[in-house]
């Protein structure tokens, strides 16, 4: 609203209707939830005492000072910005360009292949062990995630499914389960069927409420995460229930003379799954480039005019919704053969929410985005977990996340490394046209 | 069959559970129709009544036994005290998780991942700081037998929640139909766009829907919470079931949505007769998929566009 519209009033009031103003109640009150959600945990029987603990203290005037001292950035960018974002896009610009250069590109690559080779062998056993456990399969985790939710706009909330789908199969090939396979195989051989039954479930989970709107998938797969588990532990007989699964073997090969087994030792591990980290993102990068990566963009762009065109709109979003489901299911393989033990608890709607969480940070669509959402978002609980500094406590770790979607969405909804396209179509999207996802729904637009 | 011997009990307690789901149900059909969008964030609207009550009822019963009219009141008490805290919950999701995208016009992919966002944030946050355990209601009823229909004991806690669900019905029946709020709800429904042409105040009505839902949804949870008890993750297997319930009713629809929640609760109860009472859930999730197999309009069709 220009300002000649507004009644004439004194500069104090006219200051209280202003952005200014809205984004300085923001900014306190977001750092005042932020005292809350860092401060003491309270209890039911004394529900305030968290509050109370958080914000009548001292440090709650840390939190004021830091909410303002982010508005006064946010006003002052908002002032200044060109400024900013000059400055900003010389720094950007000058490795973006060098990488245009194909040579500088590959010998990038290569730079950073070579550090993830040597990085991990001076690490300590416990971080050795986070990178694998914690981050590696969530890089694979979240990449496959990015194809169901980057690529094809999908909105997946079961995606932990198909892990333990992987896992139990694993575990049922390698004859681990209580019910015996027709012969025990090496977790090698198990990979092809396991990760054929999770793209089978894909397609059976898949097909038929892919007919339907988006959201209707959303809650249809929240379910099936929530059902998976619950079958895991009630079909004693069949999965070893509540109970798990012990004994999966570890990988191994025997060629000839040469015989190899990978231990509960975490770094042959961890090369094992960087070599399919890189396959996967190899892949995943030429399959966005391909026909098939076209057609997601655009059934996102513009489902209706999409299937006019001639794509048949089920069969690409049925493609990407079991290419994830197999991507998820390969890495509960791994995770099935390194730790040698499952049980349903391991696989909570939770899980699913929290790669969720590291493909929109990282950046829907964006395959350096998810992977780096991933290492970074894995990284960083631990690293506060057993920083003497913050005592971060692993409980809380939703409440983060969860503040986090929100924030990202209002603030940067293609994440912190976005895809080009997916943020010019998220752009494009809220000035009309096309809409950025494939959720498209009987009832028109949005209000 | 395998559930005759106790097919009464059972199916009374099944339209007990499904008035709980149908006054659940209605948040999502009620947002549904203004906005088009699930509102995952509506599980914890539902929790934050139920801690609502449970507060305050702890702290006025404490452990005594209150009879007669006493126990009508604390009833009174609990079901206003979980409406509004669901409405207030309900407002500020609103603002906080819907408005600013609303604002950009933003991809509805972005709004399902702000609520689920605010969803798991809201839920954690109950758990650190009311205690991540179980707590109980302190009862404000003495709750036992109050007559028997073809055998099959119909206990004060059922009367409670029926009575309960039906005035608030009949209240929001009211609302939608004969109110000005329901008269913006309905025209927001048919169209947005017109309605806003017409002078109504989308963003207004959005916040009163929200709200509206919110209340129900609040008191739903203090119903819940005096059987089950209150615990930070009490939203999400009742919200996804009445999820399911306003579905399998029509999504939009209000009677629908009253109807979903009963045979959906009737339908579980009668499944785990035959089964066992673990696989409640997996019935009530069958039941979603085979609904959106067969007919994803629902038992009396969607009202997306035409009333709320």
């Amino acid at each position: 609203m220009s300002a000649g519209l507004q009644p004439r009033t004194g500069s104090a009031a006219r200051f209280w209707r202003s952005t200014d103003a809205r984004r300085l109640f923001g900014c306190v009150v977001g750092a005042l939830v932020v005292a809350v959600m860092t401060g003491p945990s309270g209890s039911a029987s004394a529900p305030t005492s968290g509050f109370t603990g958080s914000l009548f203290r001292p440090r709650a005037f840390v939190f004021v000072a830091l909410g303002l001292a982010l508005w006064a950035v946010m006003t002052f960018r908002s002032r200044f910005g060109d400024v900013v974002r000059r400055a900003n896009d010389r720094i950007i610009a000058t490795p973006r360009q060098l990488l245009v250069n194909r040579w500088y590109r590959y010998i990038f690559y290569l730079a950073v292949f070579a550090f993830a080779i040597w990085y991990p062998t001076i690490l300590s056993g416990y971080w050795q062990e986070v990178l694998v456990d914690q981050i590696g399969v969530f890089v694979l985790l979240a990449l496959g995630l990015n194809v169901v939710v980057g690529y094809a706009g999908l909105l997946d909330l079961g995606y932990i499914a198909f892990y333990a789908i992987g896992a139990y199969s694993a575990a049922y090939w390698t004859g681990a389960l209580p019910i015996h396979p027709p012969m025990h195989l090496n977790p090698f051989w198990a990979i092809p069927l396991a990760v054929l039954a999770a793209m089978l479930a894909g397609v059976v989970l898949g097909s038929p409420t892919l007919r339907l709107r988006g959201d209707y998938l959303a809650i249809v797969t929240l379910g099936f995460g929530e059902i998976i588990q619950i079958v895991a532990t009630n079909l004693t007989g069949v999965t070893g229930g509540s109970q798990g699964v012990i004994g999966i073997p570890h990988f191994s090969l025997h060629v000839d003379s040469l015989k190899y087994v990978w231990h509960v030792k975490a770094l042959p591990y961890y090369y094992l799954l960087l070599v399919f980290v890189v396959i996967a993102l190899a892949a995943f990068r030429s399959l966005e480039r391909s026909r098939v990566g076209r057609c997601w963009a655009a059934i996102r762009e513009d489902e209706v005019a999409a299937e006019a065109s001639g794509i048949n709109v089920l069969k690409y979003k049925v493609m990407a919704f079991s290419i994830g489901a197999s991507t998820s299911g390969f890495a509960g393989i791994l995770t099935a053969s390194k730790i040698g033990f499952i049980e349903p608890g391991d696989f909570t709607v939770q899980l699913s929410i929290l790669i969720l969480v590291l493909v929109v940070f990282g950046g829907m669509g964006s395959l350096i985005g998810a992977a780096m959402g991933a290492a970074v978002l894995q990284w960083l609980p631990q690293f506060l977990r057993v920083h003497p500094l913050f005592g971060f406590q692993p409980q809380d770790l939703f409440i983060y996340l969860g503040a986090l979607l929100v924030v990202m969405m209002i603030f940067r909804p293609a994440g912190i490394v976005p895809s080009r396209r997916r943020r010019s179509e998220i752009g494009l999207a809220e000035h009309g046209v096309g809409t950025a996802d494939a959720m498209s729904a009987a009832g028109g637009p949005v209000a | 069959m395998c559930f005759t011997q106790n097919f009464w009990n059972l199916f009374i307690s099944g339209i007990a559970n499904g008035l709980v789901y149908a006054l659940i149900a209605l948040g999502y059909t009620l947002v549904y129709g203004v906005l088009q969008l699930i509102n995952f964030a509506h599980s914890e609207v539902f929790m934050s009544g139920g801690f609502a009550s449970y507060f305050i009822l702890n702290a006025l019963i404490g452990s005594s036994q209150p009879h007669g009219l006493a126990s009508v009141g604390f009833v009174v008490l609990g079901i206003v005290a979980g409406a509004t805290g669901g409405g207030i919950v309900a407002f500020l999701l609103e603002r906080v998780a819907y408005r600013p995208l609303r604002r950009r016009n933003a991809p509805r992919l972005a709004f399902l991942i702000s609520a689920i966002g605010a969803s798991y944030f809201m839920y954690n946050l109950a758990g650190k700081e009311f205690g991540r355990d179980a707590v109980s209601i302190p009862s404000p009823f003495t709750n036992g037998t109050v007559f028997t229909v073809f055998g099959a004991q119909v206990q004060t806690y059922y009367i409670v929640i029926a009575v309960a669900t039906l005035v608030m019905l009949v209240l929001l029946d009211r609302v939608v139909a004969g109110t000005r709020l329901g008269k913006g709800i309905r025209a927001v429904a048919q169209d947005a766009q017109t309605a806003s042409l017409m002078g109504v105040n989308i963003d207004r009505v959005i916040s009163q829907t929200f709200v509206l839902g919110g209340l129900l949804g609040g008191a739903a949870g203090f119903l819940f919470g005096l059987n089950a008890g209150v615990v930070y993750t009490m939203g999400f297997t009742p919200s996804l079931k009445a999820f399911t319930a306003a579905v399998l009713g029509g999504i939009g629809n209000i009677r629908g949505a009253v109807l979903g929640g009963l045979v959906l609760g009737v339908a579980e109860n009668l499944g785990i007769a035959c089964t066992q009472s673990s696989w409640r859930d997996v019935i009530a999730f069958g039941i979603l998929v085979l609904v959106l197999l067969i007919r994803p309009t629902g038992i009396l069709g969607e009202r997306l566009g035409r009333s709320a």
